[in-house]
């Protein structure tokens, strides 16, 4: 027997009429009456740029891992707009809080290759100083950070001034108790925090109806905030929600829940099988939507870049492909006694005598190792 | 000196912490207008206004949490959890995300976040307001782990906690929050981190912490009667546990009994039993015994006189202990 629990509204896979989209999947512009973009023909080049180098870092890195070089990868592919878009709408003083896929992000806030590829080669747990890139780092806990994030845009409150925060998660991270709570907190205390979900459709195996009834930017309405749903694909749509969405936390508006409708185009990581699970026929709908093809045609269309340029892209991307992997190859291996190193900042006297006791017996094999 | 009592001494620890350094906030439930149900907090929000003491929705994930990203942005937030046993929703933030963040980043994040839980039992309470947790909090590398036996370290151990640059589990013997001593606050308090023998005696060391010091000090009194001169170590610290102070007691008495009201299986008693019969091995003329809780689930309160370690189990011990 199987408990009948009624029949889950099928998702609109167009996102529904409540999407935001300022760029077509076909590269048309469009105009939205609460997300007015003044944005330059150079700065929309920059978008491309930035969107076709960070899915150059998910080729490599995914190549990476195949060739043994890297443990594990969470690749981007698909999500480019959404992560390039809100990167690009957070000022240098802005905290970000990511989820362990926003390699997007991490370029926005100046992230190095080899800074990102340490955790998934099993170095450390994330090779970027958070006070320096102002981006904490990757939190693998699936929506523990919102909670940091929100704190920490209690904290920006306190010191006064324009900053504000953004916290990344997915759908799944949506059923967080701790995401939960972290929709409480900024609405009570009105925190200056932007909630960046990326719905990709999917949390591993797990489809977007096990997470939610309705569309996850209605849930902000109930927590006292305002949600809303943009096109995760279309970069310059991210951007201006985003933008105004970081504003409005920035002048005392508080929290603002954006969905960014979008879709998980490979698998969840090296580790996963998504053929087990989702049909190909999706993958096909989805491709339509590329959020790089239609930054690409509408350049062209409008003149506004040529063969030239796009040329030059892609040059800049093999050049950036071969720094990744250098700086992935040539990452030394941690020493053995690093394991001991800043549990505490005020170090103790029992973990210091472990750790001398460790080096001490390691000692014991120099003969052996000469 | 004045005479305060333990809750008391902890509320104007709290104080001098938060008149030492602007960036040290207060936050739980019930922490502002109310003071706390055991009234720690009294008075603070009055003095230092809402954004300093701040009442949190009811979510103790959450006060851990956004306790976490204040630490990340500068602040260093003393957060109360009302009892022990409502510390589990925040298990996750506390072992997860605020043990873990400075070895995570290599030291370049530091959480000076104090987490204050109202421990163990005694008081006739209903279900999950009499437990002792420091096992899980004391096996969890990156944390501190404290717990105050008196009105003197109540007032001195907050105020380190606080200016610890890592995180620290503050615990405090509910029991004894009424309980009074003078003590002098202008005082050179001991590190925080370092146990104190609080009596001297020649024949058996007893090691205890929180609540059960005076219980220890009690039997001490009472084994006198008997000819026996029992040593008394307040532990005071338990994570990193200050095993040299025992083990030097072991040294000169070779008995040693642990009490603690927290069951005894691979609680701080066996840690201690372990580390004694590492470095003093050939001092010990007896076992190491533990007195505790037992291995169940905190029974109902009209059960507790008899799961909680007192006087007279803690003798039975020292006898046991003695006729080996």
């Amino acid at each position: 027997m199987t408990v009948d629990i009624g029949v889950p509204a099928e998702p609109e896979p167009s996102g529904g009429p409540d999407l935001v989209q300022l760029l077509t999947p076909e590269g048309q512009r469009r105009e939205h009456p609460d997300y007015p973009l003044d944005i330059t023909a150079e700065q929309i080049r920059g978008l491309y740029r930035d969107l076709v180098l960070v899915r150059r870092i998910d080729v490599e890195a995914t190549a990476l891992q195949r060739q043994g070089e890297l443990g594990i990868w969470a690749s981007l592919l698909g999500q480019e707009a959404a992560q390039i878009g809100s990167g690009r709408a957070l000022r240098p003083n802005d905290m970000a809080f990511p989820s362990y896929r926003e390699h997007g992000v991490a370029w926005c806030r100046g992230v190095q290759p080899g800074e990102l590829l340490s955790l998934y080669r099993g170095n450390d747990f994330g090779g970027w100083n958070p006070r320096d890139r102002m981006m904490s780092l990757y939190s693998i806990v699936i929506g523990a950070h919102a909670l940091h994030a929100t704190g920490y845009a209690m904290g920006m409150q306190r010191d006064g001034g324009e900053d504000a925060v953004i916290a990344y998660f997915g759908d799944g991270a949506s059923s967080q108790g701790d995401v939960n709570e972290a929709f409480v907190w900024a609405s009570v205390f009105n925190a200056p925090v932007v909630f960046f979900c990326q719905n990709n459709q999917w949390a591993i195996s797990e489809p977007i109806e096990k997470q939610s009834r309705i569309p996850l930017f209605q849930r902000a309405r109930g927590f006292g905030f305002p949600g809303v749903r943009v096109d995760g694909n279309d970069v310059l749509g991210c951007l201006a929600v985003t933008r105004a969405a970081l504003d409005a936390a920035r002048t005392g508006q508080g929290p603002t829940f954006i969905e960014a409708w979008t879709y998980r185009m490979g698998a969840h990581t090296t580790s996963d099988d998504p053929t087990r699970y989702r049909l190909a026929t999706e993958l096909e709908i989805w491709r339509l939507r590329d959020p790089i093809e239609r930054v690409k045609a509408y350049l062209s269309r409008s003149g506004e870049a040529d063969a030239a340029f796009f040329d030059a892209i892609e040059a800049e991307a093999t050049e950036l492909a071969a720094q990744v992997r250098r700086a992935c190859v040539e990452m030394a291996d941690p020493e053995p006694l690093e394991i001991f190193a800043e549990v505490y900042a005020e170090p103790t006297p029992h973990l210091q005598a472990q750790r001398d006791g460790f080096a001490a017996y390691l000692d014991s094999f120099e003969e052996v190792r000469h | 000196m004045g005479t305060y009592t333990l809750a008391k001494a902890l509320n104007e620890g709290l104080r001098a912490a938060m008149d030492a350094d602007p960036k040290v906030l207060i936050m739980g439930e019930d922490v502002g207008k109310l003071g706390g149900v055991f009234r720690v907090t009294d008075g603070l929000q009055k003095d230092f206004g809402e954004d300093r003491v701040i009442d949190t929705p009811l979510a103790e994930s959450g006060i851990i949490g956004t306790a976490i990203g204040l630490a990340m942005r500068g602040y260093r937030p003393i957060c109360e959890i009302q009892f022990d046993g409502f510390v589990y929703p925040a298990f996750d933030q506390i072992v997860s995300q605020l043990a873990k963040m400075h070895y995570r980043s290599k030291g370049t994040v530091s959480l000076p976040v104090t987490v204050r839980i109202p421990f163990g039992g005694g008081i006739g309470a209903v279900e999950h307001h009499s437990e002792s947790p420091e096992a899980y909090f004391s096996h969890t590398a990156g944390l501190k782990v404290v717990a105050c036996s008196n009105p003197a370290d109540a007032f001195h151990m907050i105020q380190q906690s606080v200016a610890s640059d890592d995180p620290v589990i503050f615990l405090e013997p509910k029991r004894r929050y009424w309980e009074k001593a003078e003590f002098d606050p202008t005082a050179t308090p001991d590190p925080l981190h370092q146990a104190r023998v609080v009596r001297t005696g020649s024949d058996l060391t007893i090691a205890a912490y929180g609540p059960m010091v005076k219980v220890a000090l009690d039997a001490a009194t009472a084994a006198e009667d008997d000819g026996r001169q029992l040593e008394v170590i307040d532990l005071r610290s338990l994570s990193p546990l200050d095993s040299d102070t025992v083990v030097q007691s072991v040294r000169r008495t070779g008995r040693l009994v642990v009490v603690h009201e927290a069951p005894v299986t691979l609680g701080l008693g066996s840690e201690l039993a372990a580390r004694v019969t590492e470095q003093a091995f050939y001092s010990l003329e007896a076992p190491v015994l533990r007195v505790g809780g037992f291995d169940t689930p905190y029974p109902p309160s009209r059960l507790e006189e008899d799961f909680l370690p007192d006087l007279d189990r803690v003798l039975d011990a020292v006898d046991r202990s003695m006729a080996f």
